[in-house]
């Protein structure tokens, strides 16, 4: 007998919170961006942790979607990652306020 | 809620060290100043997910997740981190928002215990193997592509087109920005063969033909070709 579900739920929600925190608590975009990976991989766990509870391969589907997405997200993201740096060196997420009104 | 150690030993012995390894990354990730080590608390926790996911008969997706997330991600961020310089530490000088890190923990806290709560012996009342069962004798990946190319068809076909859409908009976002391109903003063609714009003026063709070539010829992707094509129309349309 494996170890029942509710301590990977636990471990997901542990791992979910403190990525929530840390994208709550960090400046630097780069580190804000490993907290969203944080966060998605909480919600993997979650998934396959179900998946494994209900007998239902479509949970681990679920996470291959959202493994895929993940990789789309960083791609795009670190692109734009990279123009806001090559535009002005050394920015937090506090200096991007160009869109504030 | 039963007990950890109500499993047989080698699966909580497992559970509990991946378990720890994911907390501590998850931990690093956060608290760690330089973001290299962030990343590479990212690879930790990355690692523990996946002894987790083989723990829990996933072993198609602990591959590709050491795969993809420990082999590209954390690549990718790395290489972004050390091209951009951007690995010196916070600097905490001047705070807009001197309440918003006390206030996110709180937050954090709160939340935490909130699904906490709701985790105890509250479990959703889903239908069981709609779409598969995980039991059958079927191996992992065998299951999970039946799963993909038949319930998830639409699914799967729209992720292709997001993952070229993904690729478009990483090329377009890190170029570099273009330099004083007059007139030539809105080509869209492919690219002509240098050949045509070098040899000199041609009189067998009419003027139109020519400057249609010429307009619709420019490059998108580097600025050095479009800058050079883009001297070569004016020539082109100036010179007779």
């Amino acid at each position: 007998m494996s170890v029942s579900a509710t301590w990977y739920l636990t471990l997901a929600a542990v791992l979910f919170t403190i990525g929530a925190v840390g994208l709550l608590v960090r400046r630097n975009v780069l580190v804000m961006f490993m907290c969203v990976e944080l966060m998605l991989n909480a919600a993997n766990l979650t998934f396959v942790t179900f998946a494994r509870r209900l007998n239902d391969i479509a949970g681990q589907t679920a996470v291959f979607f959202v493994l895929v997405v993940a990789a789309a997200e960083v791609v795009v993201g670190l692109g734009i990652i990279v123009s806001i740096y090559r535009r002005r060196p050394g920015a937090t997420a506090d200096d991007l306020h160009g869109l504030k009104g | 809620m039963t007990h950890v150690l109500a499993a047989t030993i080698p699966d909580a012995i497992t559970f509990v060290m991946a378990a720890a390894i994911c907390v501590v990354g998850a931990l690093g990730v956060v608290l760690a100043r330089n973001p290299v080590h962030s990343a590479l608390m990212l690879v930790m926790t990355l690692f523990g997910v996946a002894v987790l996911f083989v723990e829990e008969d996933a072993q198609f997706l602990a591959a590709v997740q050491v795969i993809v997330y420990a082999g590209a991600i954390v690549v990718l961020f790395l290489f972004v981190i050390m091209l951009l310089g951007v690995d010196q530490k916070e600097v905490f000088q001047r705070d807009p928002l001197p309440a918003q890190r006390p206030v996110a923990i709180a937050l954090g806290i709160l939340g935490l215990v909130e699904v906490l709560v709701l985790a105890r012996g509250r479990w959703p009342s889903g239908a069981r193997s709609v779409s598969g069962a995980i039991g059958s004798p079927a191996s992992n990946v065998s299951l999970i592509g039946r799963s993909i190319f038949t319930t998830y068809l639409l699914a799967f076909e729209v992720t292709s087109a997001l993952l070229a859409v993904a690729v478009v908009g990483a090329v377009v976002l890190a170029r570099r920005p273009r330099h004083s391109v007059g007139g030539n903003e809105d080509s869209t063609g492919p690219v002509a063969e240098p050949d045509d714009d070098l040899g000199g003026p041609d009189d067998t063709e009419p003027e139109g033909v020519e400057e249609t070539i010429v307009g619709s010829g420019t490059p998108r992707g580097e600025s050095g070709d479009i800058k050079t094509s883009g001297s070569l129309a004016d020539v082109e349309v100036t010179g007779p």
